[in-house]
């Protein structure tokens, strides 16, 4: 059966006897096309759950969902089967929820990243259950001889009130496999949704506060070896030489090997292994140039004026609003490369043989990883397997697939099965960084505060678009130029929880905020006339919705009591980012002359809220994330080295350090669109607003500390001090 | 090498290691107890966070000699027997987890506090709860549940 689903990617449903123990209601959820279901029968199967089960339903009535997406806090494995089990109808205590593995033909879009998941497989999971439903129903009105619009369903039950017949999805599975599936299956109105919306808890929290291996660390298996590698220890430079000579004496070593610029030392334990790596002498030599982040300073203030400009947006004509404009205001804002440092350090495990290539651990992106691999060793796909574990964190440093590749290379090399971990240190100067961005800003206001002109120029660093040129205040400004310069680095960088937005966010809400105060206006009612501009009077194309916005900048400005509370200073700031919308406001107090950080208020648009719990988890936890980085977050280099290594060196912020947070979300029946990502970007501005309003200090540079440790000293320099 | 003697979850478990590997390694490597966690090696994160008599200490930087043949070690696996200690079920109850992977050394940590302090302010649990990072960023609910469990503790 398994070439059927490699003939077609279509969406389809199909159903099989399990033998013995019940039914298999398999569905193919995430295929790029929805199509109507349709059911393919089958012959007996030997109990073989992974044979195209989506959605099991044994006779006993337990329920098993496949959740395919990796899961890494977002909560993926708890909302997805939410969604299926509503519209089942299930009984949530039967719902029984496992972890795909990589299964390409099967699952479309199998990676975790982008805020993505829920909005891409919203109608494809419902459909999933609902055609589950349907079928249980018919089966159940075949046997009692009614028709199925008498019938309704209840937590598992399927239900003919008429006469009192209930009958369990347990009892009714097997029949419900030879229904067959009509072309029209009719999902639930919002208003009957059962679990959709509620608070449901993670279906791992008893495995997690177990202390059960679930992680990809965790994997251990018999014959197994360790490995830790020895990496150049500077970006921009190559390995030349290297003695293993006392490492290969030591106890527990197996062998020491070398690829790429890399020394890999082979041993029977991960404390065998850490200490015979210690004692590697590796040399190496200058390759590229070997960057200082003194050097990155000037670089990126150096492209404002002399970079390869790349205009990314243009309407009207910037040159004339700003000529004739009343007033202007310019402003760069520039924060550090930031380490993801999720708490699991990057690890796999790695199995290469004759036969194939199985591949186990902590990916966001188990299809690239796959991918590359067989580019790497010159294996065909089909012969190797990626099973995904639960990840512990990733905010974007396991889309890269760079441990993936190391793990399985040195099984190659070895022809060994293989755990290849990265220590702390490993992880935190290992690469694949948030890199370092500048940003200027500039505005033209009329004489009576309108804004005419508006500029942007982002410096970055191997990122292509430093901006997001179609986001507010576009389409509301008639005069608007974004442009983009680029510097090419050695240093190793990649995607960061909210890319681009987890900094530009800040800088273009805090440029937001002094416009607004340049223009004389509430920072709220200016930002909320621009978008009735941009609705009555747009200028190009707007890429986000106006409405959304404007609810959650009128909410959060409600919900905080935005300019009417005393004792406090408030920051305003609101993001569109992904396909979501989060508003914030910040309350800063005084205390012994420093601003101190108190409570975040938070109105997100992301749709319909699947699980509010979840939800609420990822917006506090996205703000704790968003504030600790603004605040405390920075990776230095020097010579091409990163100065910080490890948790005692690096900041990472801790329960003392957070402010109280309060949520609330916009309830507009809109399909969902996302949260893992988006109630960050918003944070840092908000933040800084607050602290401009309570001390008169406009924070341009992250993290915020170092400016913060400056003010009421001598070394505040007056031109950091607003006007 | 050497032999060493470690009462583990009740238990008298017996390894050949050398003197010096933490007793992280040895509980994950040798014992295949993974539910303690590796986060820094440095005793700056408290994933690793096990009891020694009761009291929290970072398993990663303690070696496995300089514990005492008749020393009760604690690791999360042996907190409960059905995972139902008021620490576990205050964590469930609050749904405290994200990605999960430090959760394990919280509640090690949580549960020394308490049966130190077992009413503790919201100022010692964050005194107490300082060394143990949580990069998603859950520690409001952390906080909640310790409060939740200080309560229900009898």
């Amino acid at each position: 059966m398994n070439t059927d689903y490699k003939k077609s990617r279509r969406d389809f449903l199909k159903i099989t006897s399990l033998t013995g123990t019940g039914l298999v209601l398999g569905f193919s959820w995430f295929s790029a096309e929805a199509e109507t279901p349709q059911i393919i029968q089958t012959g007996k199967f030997a109990g073989d759950l992974r044979f195209n089960s989506f959605l099991s339903i044994s006779t006993d009535g337990t329920i098993i969902i496949y959740s395919p997406n990796p899961e890494l806090g977002q909560n993926i494995m708890t909302s997805f089967p939410m969604i299926v089990a509503d519209e089942l109808d299930a009984d949530w205590t039967k719902v029984k929820v496992m972890q795909a593995p990589l299964d390409a033909v099967k699952y479309d879009r199998q990676l975790t990243g982008g805020s993505g998941a829920i909005p891409h497989s919203w109608n494809r999971l419902r459909m999933a259950g609902a055609t589950g439903r349907n079928l249980l129903m018919q089966a159940a009105a075949k046997n009692w001889n009614v028709s199925i619009e008498e019938c309704t369903t209840s937590e598992g039950f399927v239900i003919h009130e008429k006469s009192g017949k209930r009958a369990s999805y347990g009892e009714l599975a097997e029949q419900a496999s030879k229904m067959d599936v009509p072309a029209d299956i009719k999902l639930k109105n919002r208003k009957d949704f059962k679990l959709i919306g509620t608070s449901v808890k993670n279906v791992e929290n008893k495995n997690i506060v177990t202390g059960k291996g679930i992680f990809g660390i965790d994997f251990y298996r018999d014959g197994m070896v360790f490995a830790m590698i020895v990496r150049p220890p500077a970006f921009g430079s190559k390995l030349t030489s290297f003695n293993a000579d006392e490492a290969k004496k030591m106890p527990g070593i197996i062998d020491v090997v070398s690829f790429k610029n890399n020394v890999a030392v082979v041993g029977n334990s991960t404390w065998e292994v850490m200490k015979a790596r210690k004692t590697i002498k590796a040399e190496y030599e200058k390759e590229t140039s070997l960057e200082s982040s003194t050097d990155h300073d000037k670089i990126l203030a150096g492209l404002m004026d002399t970079g390869k400009i790349t205009v990314r947006r243009k309407d009207g004509d910037v040159d004339t609003a700003f000529k004739s404009a009343a007033k202007t205001i310019k402003r760069e804002y520039q924060c550090p490369f930031l380490p993801h440092n999720p708490m699991e350090p990057m690890n796999f495990f790695a199995s290469v043989t004759d036969e194939g290539v199985e591949l186990i651990g902590p990916t966001q992106t188990p299809a690239a990883a796959r991918t590359n691999t067989s580019r790497l060793l010159g294996i065909p796909e089909d012969k190797i397997t990626v099973t995904i574990t639960r990840l512990g964190g990733g905010f974007g440093r396991r889309l890269k697939f760079d441990y993936v590749l190391e793990a399985a290379e040195l099984s190659s090399i070895i022809k060994k099965p293989v755990k290849l971990i990265w220590t702390r240190e490993d992880d935190m100067t290992g690469g694949s960084y948030r890199p370092a961005v500048r940003y200027r800003f500039e505005a033209a206001l009329d004489s009576k505060g309108n804004l005419v002109g508006y500029k942007l120029r982002g410096a970055g660093i191997n990122v292509n678009n430093s901006c997001r040129e179609d986001n507010f205040p576009s389409g509301a400004v008639d005069n608007l130029l974004i442009d983009t310069v680029e510097h090419s680095s050695p240093i190793t960088t990649g995607a960061w929880r909210a890319p681009i937005t987890n900094f530009l966010a800040f800088a273009e809400q805090s440029f937001l905020d002094e416009v607004a105060m340049a223009a004389g206006k509430n920072p709220v009612t200016f930002r909320l006339e621009l978008l009735q501009k941009a609705k009555n009077t747009p200028t190009g194309a707007i890429k986000y919705n106006i409405d959304r916005m404007e609810t959650v900048t009128k909410l959060a400005a409600e919900k905080s009591s935005f300019g009417k509370k005393k004792g406090v200073y408030q920051g305003f700031s609101v993001y569109y980012s992904h396909a979501s919308y989060v508003a914030q406001v910040c309350e800063v107090v005084m205390k012994d002359g420093k601003p101190v950080v108190k409570k975040i208020y938070a109105v997100a648009d992301c749709g319909e809220v699947v699980n509010k719990s979840g939800a609420q988890q990822q917006v506090m936890g996205a703000i704790v994330d968003g504030y600790g980085h603004a605040m405390f977050g920075k990776l230095t280099f020097k010579e091409g080295v990163p100065q910080q290594k490890n948790f005692g060196d690096y900041h990472i912020i801790r329960m003392k350090e957070i402010p109280e947070i309060e949520t609330h979300f916009v309830d507009n029946g809109i399909d969902p669109t996302g949260l893992g990502e988006p109630a960050l970007p918003p944070t840092g501005g908000a933040v800084a607003n607050a602290i401009f309003k309570a001390t008169g200090f406009r924070l341009t540079r992250q993290p915020f500390i170092d400016q913060i440790k400056l003010m009421g000293t001598s070394n505040m320099r007056p031109s950091q001090k607003l006007l | 090498m050497a032999s060493y003697s470690l009462l583990i979850n009740g238990q008298t478990r017996e390894v050949d290691v050398a003197s010096d590997t933490p007793l992280l390694w040895v509980l994950r490597d040798h014992l295949g107890l993974v539910g303690t966690k590796y986060g820094c090696g440095v005793a700056q994160c408290g994933a690793c966070t096990v009891h020694l008599d009761g009291v929290a200490v970072r398993s990663c930087v303690l070696p496995v000699s300089a514990i005492k043949k008749t020393s009760k070690l604690t690791t999360i696996e042996g907190l409960s027997e059905n995972g139902d200690h008021p620490v576990q079920k205050a964590w469930e109850e609050v749904d405290v987890p994200q990605c999960g992977y430090c959760q394990a050394g919280q509640i090690m940590t949580a549960v020394a506090l308490l049966k130190s302090n077992p009413k503790p302010s919201v100022t010692e649990i964050e005194n107490a709860m300082q060394g143990n990072l949580c990069r998603c960023g859950a520690y409001h609910r952390i906080r909640e549940a310790v409060l939740l469990a200080s309560k229900k503790q009898v």
